[in-house]
């Protein structure tokens, strides 16, 4: 029997509220016991101890929006080298999307990924499964035996899924399998051709703008039809100050509706655009200030209930283009954690907010295991050094992809230790 | 006991049978007890009778149909009426005027009885009020389909000895089923209790308030049933529109041993066919001679229908209609 003790910890448990010094002692992959008293006599002969320095020891962070070029575009990004830098970023569950090729919507792919995952990776990898067949958004994918398979919900990814009737019925038939189906909110004639978030910056730089109506329109269409089906919705990332609103009021409707918000449009805004910056061109468009600052205040009442690192790798190819041409999206996994705490540092988020919405807030959305520090759960453990700057340099990034808007900025925070079933998967290297 | 004695005892008041809606049990158990009748003289070497002899009966099916036509077909020739077959391509025939036309064309003719199927729901109905003749219903859209629940009603009577009190499970696809509304139709009247077990997807709206208890999880839906009746599911209805693809919906809903377990151990299993094996039926299950009474069903039906139109020829008025008559 392994058994291993971090003594002189800050005990972080979101969900419990758990806040206070203390210890934990992992047995065999699985946390065995934690608190305040917990070793005060010493810790007893064979237990190896680690001591951790009075840092915060949190569940491990779960991200529920991490694409990898797995299969089909390898030299993006594998799920090898996707779960070398959610463990360097204090990540122990990503939850992959379905777009890879051939796309995730057959059983024999949903088990080849959770073998390449169990084979190459360092932590735990759950698929989502393609809501309709091929991504096509013509007819619904076999979700009941995709679930069984083990997908944790079910999505087109970054491709709305705009026929009403389709999704009426892929809801209506999702409520008997309990599962969650995820829409990307952007109607798709309304994005078409734009680039940036529509306003008097896009104008300026010459740029197509996106406008905020293209995604609060599809959540307020989609919302009418979880109201008739019952169905358990999720927006991957909302992105505009009304989209908020319009989650917040229908939660208090009673519908079963949650969202997520990606580190990156909580932390920057459009004018982070700036000089034609392509690793801010993101899918949704980084948004006014305004906007950010709700998406914020959404994470701080609860009506986001999970923050991404929509980690989307893409390389020169994509990404060395003229801003129009460029691809959306950014590397997100290593910059997740110290994103999400710059918010705790300047006082709009407190640490179980904004760890809560890392942690057993998307595990209670996907039915993980994970994400508590409670006795017989799985020992996947973050230990974080809350204060410590640094300034990034994409080249150290673990991910094959560089493509991180946050080069080069000051972070403040840094994973000391990431563990998955009581296994240490990533320290910090000697800098 | 033979036709003629029961005859003083039944009870059916009607022109037309359209639905099962609106009949009284009284009404069904003595059709019932006629068609008992047919079962035992259909066994017979001589299976002819001539309680229809001089009728002309023309079965007028607008839907292609082989098991319902000739199953009428044959009722009406062991009772001794001229049967013709009309079958109307579907593709040359429009709703409205032209189904009027054909009413018109049919009245000149001069039939007794009518027996018609058509793919939409409501059209039997208007065709029988421009019709001087009986029209029995045999299928229309996913309205009703009367004669197939009175065989079923039949089969279980008479291998279960009851209907009142039976749980009955009625699986598949509800949706577009007018087996399913005729059936639990009957099933509600005759006092027996009605399950129905499908996917969100295929199960219409509203349908709790036709007195049926909705189960999506097919396992909990045939807990301790007497009876699992099976619908066919139409091929072009299961890859990804209504359903995601056959492998999933025979996984979920088909019937198997391993969820026919959960039934009672004498509980039976009925399909109004043609059967999909492999989509909604395990093909060990539909020929399991112990538990299967598909073949039964077919040999009952053509005793109903022989009940039915036996019935409502005796409705039928005695003096020859006029030219211009039947408006």
């Amino acid at each position: 029997m392994s058994r291993t003790a971090f003594l002189n910890a800050r005990l972080l448990d979101p969900a419990s509220g758990l806040d206070e010094k203390g210890a934990l002692l992992v047995e065999d992959g699985k946390i065995a016991d934690l608190g305040p008293r917990l070793f005060n006599d010493g810790v007893p002969e064979g237990v190896e101890s680690v001591d951790c320095g009075g840092h915060v020891l949190s569940p491990g962070l779960i991200d529920m929006h991490v694409y990898t070029g797995e299969p089909g575009n390898e030299h993006r990004e594998t799920l090898g080298s996707a779960t070398q830098a959610a463990a360097a970023g204090g990540v122990t569950t990503i939850i992959v999307m379905p777009n890879t090729s051939p796309v995730i919507d057959d059983v024999a792919l949903v088990d080849f990924i959770k073998r390449r995952a169990r084979d190459t990776g360092l932590v735990n990898v759950h698929p989502m499964a393609a809501l309709t067949k091929d991504l096509k958004g013509e007819q619904m994918s076999e979700m009941g035996l995709l679930k069984e398979a083990g997908a944790v919900a079910f999505t087109d990814a970054d491709r709305p899924l705009t026929d009403a009737r389709l999704m009426r019925r892929a809801m209506a038939y999702s409520t008997y399998l309990n599962t969650l189906i995820v829409n990307h909110a952007a109607e798709p004639s309304l994005t078409e051709g734009g680039v940036m978030n529509e306003g008097e910056l896009a104008s300026r730089l010459g740029l197509s703008g996106i406008h905020r109506l293209a995604e609060t329109m599809m959540i307020e269409r989609d919302l009418r039809i979880v109201e008739m089906t019952g169905a358990r919705y999720h927006v991957p990332q909302v992105s505009t100050a009304e989209s908020v609103e319009i989650i917040r009021k229908a939660k208090r409707r009673g519908l079963k509706v949650t969202c997520g918000a990606s580190a990156c449009h909580l932390t920057l805004n459009e004018n982070d655009v700036g000089n034609y910056l392509t690793f801010c061109k993101l899918d949704p468009p980084l948004r006014a200030e305004d906007d950010r600052r709700a998406v914020v205040e959404g994470v701080a009442d609860g009506t986001v209930d999970v923050i991404v690192s929509a980690h989307d790798p893409q390389d020169a190819e994509t990404k060395r283009l003229p801003f129009a041409q460029s691809a959306f999206g950014a590397v997100g996994l290593e910059t997740l954690l110290p994103a999400a705490l710059s918010l705790v540092h300047n006082g709009d988020l407190t640490l179980g907010q904004a760890l809560g919405a890392l942690t057993f807030q998307p595990a209670d959305l996907l039915d993980l295991e994970a994400g508590r520090l409670a006795a017989g759960r799985p020992a996947d453990l973050t230990l974080i050094d809350m204060n410590v700057p640094w300034v990034l340099d994409r080249y150290k990034l673990k991910s094959k992809s560089k493509n991180s808007p946050y080069d080069e900025r000051r972070l403040q925070g840094r994973v000391l230790r990431t563990l998955v079933n009581g296994k240490t998967v990533y320290v910090p290297d000697e800098d | 006991m033979s036709a003629d004695e029961t005859s003083s005892g039944l009870i059916f008041p009607h022109r037309h049978l359209l639905g099962i809606e609106g009949l009284l049990p009284q009404e069904i158990g003595s059709l019932l007890d006629l068609a008992d009748t047919y079962v035992d003289q259909n066994r017979q070497t001589n299976k002819k009778k001539s309680v229809l002899s001089g009728r002309t009966q023309i079965n007028l099916f607008f839907e292609n149909s082989t098991r319902t036509q000739s199953s009428f077909e044959l009722a009406g020739k062991r009772l001794g009426a001229d049967v013709m077959n009309m079958s109307v391509a579907s593709s040359s025939i429009k709703k409205g005027e032209t189904l009027i036309d054909t009413a018109q064309t049919l009245n000149a003719m001069h039939p007794d009885l009518l027996c018609v199927r058509h793919g939409d729901s409501g059209a039997v109905a208007l065709l029988a009020r421009k019709v001087g003749c009986a029209v029995v219903n045999g299928g229309d859209g996913s309205h009703e389909h009367p004669t197939q629940a009175l065989l079923d009603a039949l089969t279980i009577r008479r291998r279960k000895g009851r209907l009142e009190g039976l749980t009955v499970a009625i699986c598949g696809d509800i949706l577009h089923s007018r087996v399913a509304r005729s059936n639990i139709l009957l099933l509600n009247t005759m006092g027996a209790r009605v399950r129905v077990v499908a996917p969100p997807t295929l199960l219409p709206a509203g349908i709790e308030r036709m007195g049926v208890e909705i189960f999506h999880d097919m396992r909990k839906g045939l807990k301790d049933v007497d009876i699992v009746m099976m619908l066919r599911l139409q091929l072009e209805r299961m890859n990804g529109s209504f359903v995601p693809s056959v492998r999933e919906y025979f996984h979920l809903f088909g019937l198997d041993h391993e969820k026919l377990a959960e039934a009672k151990p004498d509980a039976l299993i009925m399909h109004p066919g043609p059967m999909n094996r492999g989509v909604e039926i395990d093909s060990e299950v539909a020929d399991d001679i112990n538990r299967s009474v598909i073949r039964e069903q077919v040999e009952m039906g053509v005793a109903v229908r022989m009940a039915v139109l036996d019935a409502l020829s005796r409705n039928l008025p005695n003096t020859p209609i006029l030219n211009g008559g039947g408006k």
